[in-house]
């Protein structure tokens, strides 16, 4: 009765192309947008790759940059943008395609999740409409396969009645269940890579895990590669296989997701870990940060934490570090890694005997 | 208990409120009624009245309102009310058509403009300003200096120079929306431009449209009154309120002013009505928005 979508050539064996060429590259990119007539950096020399199949989490406060990647890689950057360095995508350069070559891309290969559905979706139009559109314009999917699929897609996404939901307009439905229904939209063309920016944010605790799980399930299923932007470092390392961490709009570290708890490679990440609460034990005052997170624009010359580092030397203000390979572990942009590494969450890190600037309020970290 | 109660009411009042942006108010009722009564009698009317518009007996001319003739007669003995109720049909029909025209046309060339941008926009605009800064009337004159005095020209002059009134409006209100996150999405998903834009932008600001538009006939209807007031519009014998302005003038003269009056009084009745309409749309769709 419902239609079996027939996978592309590329989407059938995910899998079974192994560790060729990456899905997505992204090297060297740099990227400037036209704020009150001057260009101001939001992305610095970011690099990073994702392989067929696999989950990458770019973690990060706001303003580092995330969303401006995933933008970057739907080729939704405001006109006037400036950008150098590449973006590939199975190969193709993603800044040369132009219109039809564009419009497939985003039709076929990519689909994004926003992190505010209610505002994502045409408030006039109903849930039905939003569904089916892409399927009927893009695939040209006859309007009674396009429902039957919708409904379909909708019952996966874990939601009761999906027949009466396509009738509905966006406002009468709950922000967890308009999240689902964008991951269902998203899915319903089987792309091969899905931005997720922040799915979960806007959504309360129990709900985020619904919808994660839901997400999770319905990549690993379709063999989807996926990049999940999130603030939540916990939720990187439980949905993601690899992570790469940002900070005023460079990449500061990347390794594989389960070990970004356990032995960040840059202080920025330890830093983070350590101002979590964890459910095992009590602590009076979580460590904060000290000072304010930077853009891109406002970076120093030298390291881009710098400033707010426990570790900071001499030699980290002088000029912007290169990414370190540490080990077999990963990459780092701290110069002060390799005789740092597996010391910087020690239960008394060096870091205690260091005044905290006075300049401390918890409140402004955004993460 | 209290609590409960002072729920009740905020929620009767905030369904109230929701109604009222539904509703048109009063006034927009009583205009909107008006309305409905003067295309009925333009669409209507021909079938009731009893006399030709056009037969003329100068035994007869400037009569007083009586049995035989409701309003009187003008100055050719025709009767007053069946040329007021003909002259309904060409009054109205001539901005209707310039309206729809120019909406058309503006609301295409806007959106087209909105999503296409770049230089595109800036000649669409910039044209649209020029085109602005001509009165609409002296182009109508020109245009029937050129092809001649009638209808015809006057409203296809007229078409032209109301497309900025609709197009500009569009621009603003189509740029808001497509700058919209919901418009990113649906690029990101592949879908046409053509297609956000008619099936996604426009219905969101069609509301706006419609109440420009409203607003853009009353204007129209009193340009085309004074081309045919000033006889470069209607011709005679055809029925037209403007044009019976006109020829009512020396009515005015000779102390028989009922002509003029009538006429003038229709007009100013049907602008006002429109325009009343035309604001209470424009709440609506502003309130909504």
């Amino acid at each position: 009765m419902i239609p079996t979508p027939t996978p592309s050539a590329a989407g059938a064996s995910p899998r079974a192309s192994g560790r060729g060429a990456p899905l997505l590259s992204v090297e060297g990119l740099t990227v400037k947008l036209p704020v009150a007539h001057e260009l101001r950096t939001v992305l610095r020399d970011v690099s990073f790759e994702l392989e067929e199949g696999k989950a990458l989490g770019l973690v990060g406060e706001s303003g580092s940059g995330k969303s401006m990647t995933v933008r970057t890689i739907g080729r939704l950057l405001p006109p006037g943008a400036d950008v150098a360095g590449h973006v590939r995508f199975d190969g193709k350069e993603v800044f040369d395609l132009r219109g039809e070559a564009l419009r497939k891309y985003r039709a076929g290969d990519v689909s994004m999740i926003f992190q505010d559905a209610r505002a994502h979706t045409n408030p006039v139009r109903r849930i039905g409409d939003f569904l089916t559109e892409a399927l009927r314009t893009n695939q040209k999917m006859p309007q009674k396969a396009a429902e039957a699929r919708a409904v379909a897609l909708l019952a996966e996404v874990g939601i009761h009645d999906p027949e009466r939901r396509l009738r509905q307009f966006p406002h009468e439905l709950s922000g967890g269940l308009l999240q689902r229904v964008m991951i269902a939209a998203s899915v319903a063309v089987r792309p091969r890579l899905i931005l997720a920016d922040e799915p979960t944010t806007a959504l309360d605790v129990t709900t985020q895990a619904e919808v994660m799980v839901i997400l999770k399930r319905m990549q690993a299923e379709y063999g989807m590669s996926m990049l999940f932007i999130t603030h939540d470092l916990e939720l990187a390392s439980a949905v993601c296989d690899d992570t790469v961490v940002f900070y005023a709009g460079q990449v500061v570290e990347r390794q594989s997701a389960s070990q970004l708890h356990h032995d960040p490679l840059h202080p920025y990440t330890a830093a983070l870990v350590q101002a979590r609460p964890e459910i095992g034990h009590r602590a009076e005052r979580l460590p904060a940060l000290p000072g304010h997170p930077t853009t891109a624009y406002e970076a120093p010359d030298g390291c881009a934490f710098a400033p707010r580092c426990l570790f900071a030397q001499e030699a980290c203000r002088a000029g912007v570090p290169p990414l370190l390979r540490i080990g077999d572990q990963g990459d780092s942009r701290c110069l002060r890694m390799p005789e740092l590494h597996g010391k910087l969450l020690a239960p008394t890190p060096p870091a205690a005997t260091v005044a905290v600037p006075p300049s401390v309020d918890p409140g402004e970290e955004t993460l | 208990m209290t609590t409960a109660a002072a729920d009740r009411r905020m929620i009767a009042r905030s369904a109230r409120r929701l109604r009222r942006s539904g509703s048109l108010g009063a006034s927009g009722q009583i205009a909107f009624g008006v309305l409905v009564v003067i295309v009925l009698l333009a669409v209507l009317g021909p079938f009731l009245v009893p006399a030709d518009p056009n037969a003329v007996s100068l035994s007869e001319a400037y009569q007083d309102p009586s049995g035989t003739h409701l309003l009187g007669t003008d100055g050719n003995g025709r009767d007053l009310l069946s040329r007021l109720v003909f002259g309904a049909q060409t009054a109205l029909l001539g901005p209707f058509l310039v309206v729809l025209v120019s909406t058309l046309l503006g609301t295409a060339l806007a959106l087209s403009a909105v999503w296409f941008g770049g230089w595109f926009d800036q000649v669409s605009v910039r044209v649209m300003d020029a085109v602005f800064a001509f009165p609409g009337l002296l182009l109508a004159i020109l245009a029937t200096a050129l092809f001649g005095a009638g209808l015809t020209a006057a409203i296809a002059a007229l078409s032209i120079a109301y497309i900025p009134y609709i197009g500009r409006i569009v621009r603003s209100a189509a740029l808001r929306e497509r700058n919209l996150p919901y418009v990113a999405a649906l690029r990101v998903q592949g879908v046409r431009g053509v297609m956000i834009s008619l099936r996604h932008i426009l219905p969101n600001i069609a509301g706006l449209i419609v109440a420009n538009a409203t607003l853009a006939f009353g204007f129209a209807l009193m340009d085309l009154a004074g081309l045919s007031f000033i006889g470069l519009g209607v011709q005679p014998p055809t029925a037209d309120w403007g044009a019976t302005v006109g020829t009512g003038m020396s009515g005015i003269l000779q102390g028989h002013p009922d002509e003029a009056l009538f006429a003038s009084a229709l007009i100013v009745i049907t602008v006002a009505a429109v325009n009343v309409l035309g604001d209470r749309l424009t709440e609506r769709s502003e309130a909504r928005a």
